[in-house]
């Protein structure tokens, strides 16, 4: 690693932090500008009660002074109580639905990742053969397919028509369906991804050194293509997981997991605002991180690339 | 007169003056093409394009004209007649099916237009609101691209033509809106549009009928798509730039504007055209995804991802009303795509060479 790449990291860890500081001000003050406030949908209120609930949740300062409180609470993870389930804490929501969701976005992306190379490396080995075109249809097919869409027909498929799994997601055997879910259009891309960075490398000088020096074709495949093959997939990294935050929203959702996805939806539909801050600032983080791993990753592992 | 192989006879034939078929052959030269001429002739060679895009053009336009034929409206309940008790018999008919009144109607010899998808629990023609759904899908799909495509081009242009200290700070936005989770903040603005006073503030204007969800979904592709977009325009540009025809029009004392106007844009439309195309598949998903949430257009508008997700409540007994939005949306989301990789692989002249 030289001074420009530690340039390049310092610089890109200030840009997540930045990142981070806007998502909680604009969640912040986004939520704010809502007119009505988080109590208008209560029952009638006697001014006085109002007057106390707001002070309760310090809703009576202005606007600026809320915003700095809520910025220092937020670096601490504390993020208030939950308006509409009393008595909890957000973070202790968050919490309790991230064990579910971590295990569900955790084994989505490794099956994308594993069977996406292993897909890709195959396509890729057997280029325009039958088993390449399948591999290919199948992938344009479910790359383009919303993964709410995906959900449903498999939820019909599996768990109404043949009746083979439980369509309740809150057992292991519920979250299989939701992990294939998610798993399915970041696979596709993978295996793209793979296909065409493959197809590339083995179009270079070294494999045709290491072929005429009488490598076997396993060893040229796994020690030579497959390792650089591999550098253009640590991109995708980022928005894969992007991609399965945003999709297990819905997905659990649909398989009634109980997760940090299904709280947050659940939270828009009540309008408890500390909730929905909570859970995008805390998903926020999440992806920006992870982008800036798979950025800083990218650039460490190939000192090819052109640093700008 | 014979020839012989070895002697040094010239072929006096070659010198006869030439016939007039001959002068036809060499006149007639290839008629010269356009860049867009050019890249039509090989988008109609790639057959998957082709056929995606005679696709689309069949959905665009039987949701532009069957609602106008079709008996039945997207909100009309048809078990709800003025003046009479409901009659429960229009909710959840099975594709082919009539309610009551429409039974007898039948059995007295009238002809019934039929319910080709049968109806919803309010009794609504399924059909119909699929039509509808898929017309509010395209048409933010449509409009939010161009929306893109208008912010982007403009700053993108702004930044990549100016350069200097202009650029950088053009750049440093777009990045940090680059960083952005993007759904995480569409769902967030979204949620907090919904609420917002957007309804009263356009009460009795156009925008009224499409919806203050709907409208609230422009303002979030409007604030957040607009980057790569830009980003896109600021690199060609950047190239575009230092060529000698930029050189020559400055030189004859072309400002800025036109500059950009008269000689950057035309250069890279190729590559505006295409990202402007894959863009619009992009918008749709995100409106269809909005909509499951419920966050997407105003009840009883139906959108091809509000109707999925209202059927997800009576999946067991009727299926098909989430399996035929979800064919829909996949088949324009899917025909989208392709149709714009045909483009790319058409107008990107990086890769004619």
């Amino acid at each position: 690693m030289n001074s420009k790449t530690a340039l390049y990291i310092v610089k890109r860890i200030l840009l997540a932090i930045l990142t981070v500081f806007l998502v909680i001000t604009i969640t912040f003050f986004v939520m704010h500008a809502v007119p009505g406030g988080p109590f208008t949908s209560e029952k009638a209120v006697t001014p006085a009660v109002q007057e106390a609930l707001e002070k309760k949740y310090g809703l009576d300062k202005p606007l600026f002074e809320q915003y700095i409180t809520y910025l220092g609470d937020a670096v601490t993870l504390d993020f208030g109580p939950s308006i509409k389930m009393r008595g909890r804490d957000v973070i202790d929501i968050i919490g309790d639905g991230l064990k579910t969701s971590a295990k569900l976005g955790l084994f989505a992306a490794g099956i994308a990742l594993v069977l996406g190379v292993v897909l890709g490396a195959i396509a890729a080995l057997n280029r325009n053969k039958l088993i390449d075109r399948i591999i290919m249809v199948f992938t344009t097919a479910f790359v383009s397919m919303p993964s709410f869409i995906m959900g449903s027909l498999l939820l019909i498929l599996f768990c109404i028509t043949l009746q083979w799994l439980p369509a309740n997601g809150s057992t292991s055997a519920g979250l299989i369906l939701p992990v294939v879910t998610l798993s399915l259009s970041p696979l596709s891309n993978i295996t793209r991804l793979t296909r065409s960075s493959m197809l590339d490398v083995l179009g270079q000088d070294y494999i045709r050194t290491a072929r005429a020096k009488g490598v076997s074709k396993t060893k040229i495949i796994f020690g030579h293509a497959l390792k650089n093959a591999l550098i253009p997939v640590i991109t995708y990294f980022g928005p894969m997981l992007a991609y399965i935050v945003t999709g297990s929203l819905v997905v659990e959702q649909i398989f009634a997991v109980p997760g940090i996805g299904d709280k947050f939806v659940n939270s828009i539909t009540n309008r408890d605002y500390p909730l929905i801050m909570g859970t995008t600032i805390v998903l926020a983080v999440f992806i920006v991180i992870m982008n800036l791993i798979s950025d800083i990753l990218y650039k460490v592992v190939d000192p090819r690339i052109n640093l700008e | 007169m014979k020839k012989k192989p070895f002697s040094l006879h010239i072929n006096v034939d070659s010198f006869l003056p030439a016939s007039s078929e001959e002068k036809e052959y060499m006149i007639k030269m290839r008629p010269s093409t356009t860049f867009f001429k050019d890249g039509v002739r090989r988008l109609l060679k790639n057959k998957v394009a082709t056929v995606s895009f005679i696709l689309i053009v069949i959905i665009t336009l039987s949701c532009i004209f069957i609602p106008m034929f079709w008996p039945y409206e997207y909100d009309d309940q048809l078990g709800v007649k003025l003046g009479q008790p409901v009659d429960d018999t229009y909710a959840n008919l099975q594709p082919f099916e009539y309610g009551a009144t429409e039974q007898e109607k039948i059995e007295a010899g009238e002809s019934v237009f039929p319910h080709i998808f049968g109806t919803d629990s309010h009794g609504r023609d399924y059909f119909i609101r699929i039509v509808y759904g898929t017309r509010i899908s395209l048409l933010v799909g449509f409009f939010a691209s161009i929306i893109v495509l208008l912010i982007g081009m403009t700053v993108g242009s702004i930044a990549g033509y100016y350069g200097g200290k202009v650029d950088i700070v053009i750049m440093r936005i777009v990045d940090i809106i680059y960083s952005l989770p993007d759904m995480l903040m569409v769902i967030l603005l979204a949620a907090a549009l919904n609420q917002s006073g957007l309804n009263k503030l356009i009460e009795g204007t156009v925008f009224e009928k499409i919806g203050s969800n709907i409208i609230s979904l422009f303002i979030v592709f409007a604030l957040l798509y607009w980057v790569s977009m830009s980003r896109l325009i600021r690199g060609q540009i950047l190239s575009l730039r230092e060529q000698e025809y930029v050189l020559a029009a400055r030189a004859s004392g072309a400002k800025g504007g036109r500059i950009i106007k008269k000689h950057l844009m035309p250069n890279c439309i190729g590559v505006v055209i295409v990202s402007t195309a894959l863009q619009i598949p992009s918008a749709i998903f995100t409106e269809s995804y909005l909509s499951f949430l419920g966050l997407g257009v105003n009840a009883p508008m139906p959108s091809l991802g509000s109707l999925a997700s209202d059927a997800l409540n009576g999946i067991h007994s009727y299926p098909y009303r989430l399996i035929i939005p979800a064919i829909v949306i996949s088949l324009i989301v899917l025909s989208l795509n392709l149709f714009g990789d045909g483009l790319r692989d058409a107008f990107d002249p990086k890769l004619n060479s």
